[in-house]
């Protein structure tokens, strides 16, 4: 706490709350292991577009997107102090814990909430700076201050926010949208439910005693499983759309279609978990292997991407 | 009577590793700005 010599000159309030929060409690309101995913599937966006990008900007692009996705975070982490604080999950975020003040996470994700999608729009092209302003007020605004307290769709809705990475990073190349960036969307933002609610399952105590209304709280384990087996296919399918498309070729649209059937078999285990569970090790497997699923079915589009390009690159040389 | 506010050890610590970070962002942004000028007039004079 400070301490005033004066106290009356300052107008006998006692002591003035000065920030401790050094650089990690900040960086830590940016989310950073949200963060990495969006880096990674941003980066996939950009890698995956037709054309090509300098370095630097592409670079650029990356960093832009993911400070604006942290500058979102920090949005969220202010606005929920007072549900992270009961939550056990969320607890020892830097505001429930005391470590960051509101007003300084307040003013830090808008700062950088502008200065992300400035530069972006500076460096590299102002479609991608729109995109990326939008995903920022869709997932602070739209998400976090609307829909998550007010809906249990909230998930599937606010799941666009996090959907829109490897659509901006499309667009830092090509300057717009186009199907196959479409896809790339679809296959993040239909996995998002099945991600998520698997989470929530086992989270569920947690959600129901600060009133946010996920799925399993107010529509009952049963129809969340179902629900989960349902976008759980979804994902599947669209995940090998690019293959029999065109845009990808058949070596991964097989692995596709194998890890596909894999996050079936989870959640169908998921299915088959009596209510009531208590160490509910089915939905723990299907959110770990979620993570795994998605990070591998970019990998491949990228190394599907990648190999051709490469080939083309060693003939030319030779 | 003086207004002086006296700062905690460890509210001087916390600040001055702000202050490191955003001088270092502020030395980043610096470069950052100079390289992108340097690659658009390059690729501006080619064409």
């Amino acid at each position: 706490m400070t301490v005033i010599d004066n106290h009356e000159a300052l107008g006998g309030e006692g002591d003035i709350r000065l920030s401790e929060a050094g650089a990690r409690d900040f960086f830590e309101l940016l989310k950073p292991r949200v963060m990495s995913l969006v880096v990674f599937t941003a980066f996939a966006g950009l890698i995956l577009a037709p054309g090509s990008i300098h370095p630097v900007i592409g670079f650029i692009s990356i960093l832009c997107i993911a400070v604006g996705a942290g500058a979102s975070g920090a949005l969220n982490m202010w606005y929920d102090a007072d549900i992270d604080a009961v939550m056990s999950r969320t607890a020892k975020r830097p505001i429930p814990d005391g470590r960051v003040q509101p007003g300084e996470a307040l003013a830090f994700g808008l700062v950088l909430s502008f200065f992300s999608v400035a530069i972006l729009g500076v460096v590299v092209n102002w479609f991608a700076a729109g995109l990326l302003a939008f995903t920022i007020f869709f997932y602070a605004v739209i998400y976090t201050m609307w829909l998550k307290r007010s809906t249990p769709q909230n998930i599937v809705i606010g799941g666009a926010a996090g959907s829109f990475p490897p659509m901006i990073g499309w667009a830092c190349v090509t300057g717009g949208v186009s199907m196959e960036s479409i896809v790339l969307f679809l296959i993040i933002f239909l996995w998002t439910p099945a991600h998520f609610w698997a989470l929530a399952l086992f989270k569920m105590r947690d959600y129901g005693a600060v009133g946010v209304p996920m799925m399993p709280n107010v529509a009952g384990e049963a129809s969340t499983k179902v629900q989960i087996f349902a976008y759980t296919v979804l994902t599947a399918v669209i995940a090998v759309v690019p293959s029999l498309a065109g845009w990808s070729g058949i070596a991964y649209g097989i692995f596709a279609a194998a890890l596909g059937a894999l996050f079936l078999l989870c959640s169908i285990a998921v299915w088959r978990m009596p209510d009531g569970d208590e160490k509910m090790v089915p939905a723990k497997k299907m959110f770990a292997y979620s993570i795994f699923y998605l990070f591998a079915i970019f990998m491949a589009l990228m190394v599907d991407s990648a190999v051709p390009r490469i080939a083309a690159w060693i003939g030319g040389a030779a | 009577m003086t207004d002086k506010i006296v700062l905690t050890e460890a509210q001087r610590k916390s600040r001055r590793g702000r202050n490191i970070a955003l001088g270092l962002v502020l030395a980043a942004l610096v470069v950052l700005f100079y390289v992108v000028t340097l690659i658009k007039f390059n690729a501006g004079m080619q064409g």
